[in-house]
């Protein structure tokens, strides 16, 4: 049985200009040990699905329906809060792209980890302090002991991105979700955190939602992909079926933008043209089909439907993209 | 053939911090030089000296022969004609109570370029020139997306007619398909106007992508210096090494097969670099004598050399030291 099954999720939040659907009718599995990637741009409904799942989003405005959440058997959307508080932390973490905006600046490093430890997980204050140093040098903080006495300012960019995944690792979830974690990170430091994420699930079975636009740190880290767009996933599949055989116009359009360090001298990239739709108008047909430079005559018919390649492999064009 | 630019030696202090510390490359008429390096590395800051934004403590910066960092202020404006700069976040660059049209006829008459109809209509064929629409002319920069505030910035830029832009980061902030529109916009602009860009950026794939020649920076000095395609088939110094071994590709095949190098630690303090090679703090390869050796060029090949004492005795063949002692 997956770890974590989402069925049917749609968010929306209430504007001044109209609803906003940010989440359209998503549905996924997630396997124990698996690293699922999100991948899209801006507004394309990736954030707000974690924040969902997470039962983060504030409601009002928000709005949050699903068939099901069910998080190893038990459906999120019908916990309360008090439960939901209790699952986060200690069975589902979260990071984020700025660990300033999730660490309190005015408590140690140390206070932040002990916190944690002593309330999910019952701990002394010894034991907290003992296990915290654990956690920190395990995420890669030399000199652990005496960093804990430290603020989040005296940590640069990379440190306090391992402090949140110390933090997020203290009780040892099953899922941990990873919004553009290594986004603001240099590339040698991101090389470091996503070891450190690999070694995670290889030696804990932790699954893992890693949600990024990058598609390189993708191909390096993922197991299984959904690509959104519009607030609905377009494709999925294994990592290596999606990236031998994109089978969605958007995707291809993702992997054409982007420049490689290892590319032939004068490729020219293939830009994705226009702008994505806003999300308040109803959107009867392909949302991508007016940036498209793979449609058909159909697409402007009828809304697409779900072609399947494989097992797990699958995407929503009427376009056949192997031909 | 004599280079648009020659910056020899430059150096900017923060106080104690050398920010830019002895930083010397050439750029030519047409072409692309790529600025990469991670964050503090003074990419950005080496790029505001050259346009005499921020002070050089020293050096020289050469343009057309005329040394920059000696005129007065009438004649460094007249010469701020020739060189342009756009930056990463576009929208905090353009004034918002003003509307597009005239934040582009600004640029003109500050070089007093264009008056009356001839103005208006040099208006209209520079947004054309960037792919905007000309109705574009009365919206105010809250309204335009993240790639249409970045054609404006563009657009500015080029009103004056320059020969050089110094673009830091101008595609950072932006999402990958209107990256790639700004690129291609660039490379367009490039070949249509024989202008010569320096390209700063932390992203290694897209100065790849853009640069002629590639400098890599660490702490303030260049410790690299190659064409694009030996930076990425032959890099010489081990930061080198290292930055191209991390850089993601988007392919899972290759992914799988790739040994990274990864490096120990952060970057050091820069009000105390590290004494000798700045790098050797991190540097999996680093024996006695870098502590005490400034490193010097050394030459690899025509337009190619990088500062590391050990590339005279022939590189070491060196893997990927363990990442971390510890374990879950």
């Amino acid at each position: 049985m997956a770890l974590l099954s989402v069925r049917n999720l749609y968010t929306s939040f209430a504007t001044d200009r109209g609803v906003v659907r940010a989440v359209n009718g998503v549905s996924f599995d997630l396997e124990a040990g698996e690293v699922l990637g999100l991948v899209g741009e801006s507004g394309s409904g990736k954030s707000v699905t974690a924040l969902s799942i997470m039962r983060l989003v504030p409601e009002p405005p928000g709005r949050v329906t699903a068939d099901s959440i069910a998080f190893d058997g038990v459906d999120l959307l019908r916990l309360s809060e008090a439960q939901v508080r209790e699952m986060r932390g200690a069975r589902m973490a979260m990071i984020f792209q700025d660990p300033m905006r999730s660490l309190n600046p005015v408590l140690t490093i140390g206070r932040q980890l002990t916190e944690v430890l002593r309330r999910h997980e019952g701990l002394s204050a010894a034991a907290a302090r003992k296990r915290s140093i654990e956690l920190l040098e395990m995420v890669g903080i030399p000199m652990a002991e005496r960093r804990l006495a430290a603020y989040p300012h005296q940590f640069s960019g990379g440190m306090r991105q391992r402090v949140m995944i110390a933090i997020a690792l203290a009780c040892n979830p099953r899922l941990l979700i990873a919004d553009e974690a290594t986004t603001a990170l240099d590339v040698t430091i991101q090389a470091q955190i996503i070891d450190l994420v690999k070694r995670l699930t290889r030696e804990r079975g932790t699954s893992v939602i890693w949600i990024s636009h990058d598609l390189g740190v993708v191909a390096g880290l993922c197991d299984r992909v959904n690509v959104m767009y519009a607030g609905t996933v377009v494709e999925s599949g294994p990592i290596r079926e999606l990236f031998h055989r994109p089978s969605h116009g958007y995707t291809l359009g993702l992997m054409d933008s982007t420049p490689r360090v290892d590319e032939q001298a004068g490729h020219r990239l293939r830009p994705i043209e226009g702008l994505p739709p806003n999300l308040i108008d109803p959107i009867p047909l392909c949302p991508f089909l007016p940036r498209c430079r793979v449609s058909v005559p159909a697409c402007r018919e009828r809304p697409p439907e779900r072609r399947t390649f494989s097992e797990r492999h699958w995407a929503s064009c009427l376009a056949d993209l192997a031909s | 053939m004599t280079r648009l630019l020659e910056v020899e030696n430059l150096q900017v202090r923060y106080g104690p911090v050398r920010a830019v510390d002895g930083v010397s490359f050439g750029v030519e008429r047409g072409r692309t030089l790529g600025l990469v390096g991670e964050s503090g590395c003074g990419k950005s800051t080496t790029g505001y000296a050259i346009l005499q934004l921020v002070q050089p403590t020293a050096g020289r910066v050469l343009y057309d022969g005329t040394d920059l960092c000696r005129l007065d202020k009438p004649a460094l404006r007249r010469m701020r004609r020739k060189l342009q700069i756009i930056f990463q976040d576009s929208h905090a660059s353009l004034n918002p109570r003003m509307p597009i049209g005239d934040l582009i006829g600004e640029a003109l008459d500050i070089h007093g370029l264009s008056r009356g109809a001839a103005r208006a209509r040099r208006i209209r064929e520079l947004l054309d020139l960037v792919g905007l629409a000309g109705h574009l002319i009365e919206r105010y920069p809250h309204e335009l997306s993240g790639g249409q505030a970045q054609r404006v910035a563009i657009c500015r830029a080029l009103a004056v007619e320059p020969e050089l832009i110094v673009c830091d980061e101008p595609v950072s902030a932006l999402d990958v398909s209107i990256q790639a529109q700004i690129v291609n916009l660039l490379q367009d602009l490039q070949q249509r106007l024989g202008l010569a860009y320096i390209f700063i950026s932390h992203d290694l794939s897209v100065v790849r992508h853009m640069s002629d020649q590639i400098a890599v920076m660490y702490l303030g000095k260049i410790i690299e210096l190659a064409g694009k395609a030996e930076i990425y088939a032959a890099p010489a110094h081990p930061y080198t090494k290292s930055l191209m071994s991390a850089v993601p590709v988007p392919d899972p095949d290759i992914e799988a097969q790739r040994q990274r190098i990864i490096l120990k630690g952060d970057l050091p303090d820069p009000a105390h670099p590290p004494s000798g090679c700045r790098f050797r703090t991190r540097c999996p390869i680093a024996i006695a004598d870098c502590a005490a050796t400034d490193p010097a060029e050394y030459a690899l090949a025509a337009g190619h050399w990088a500062k590391c004492i050990r590339l005279a005795e022939g590189m070491p063949e060196w893997k990927s030291p363990p990442t971390t002692s510890t374990s879950f």
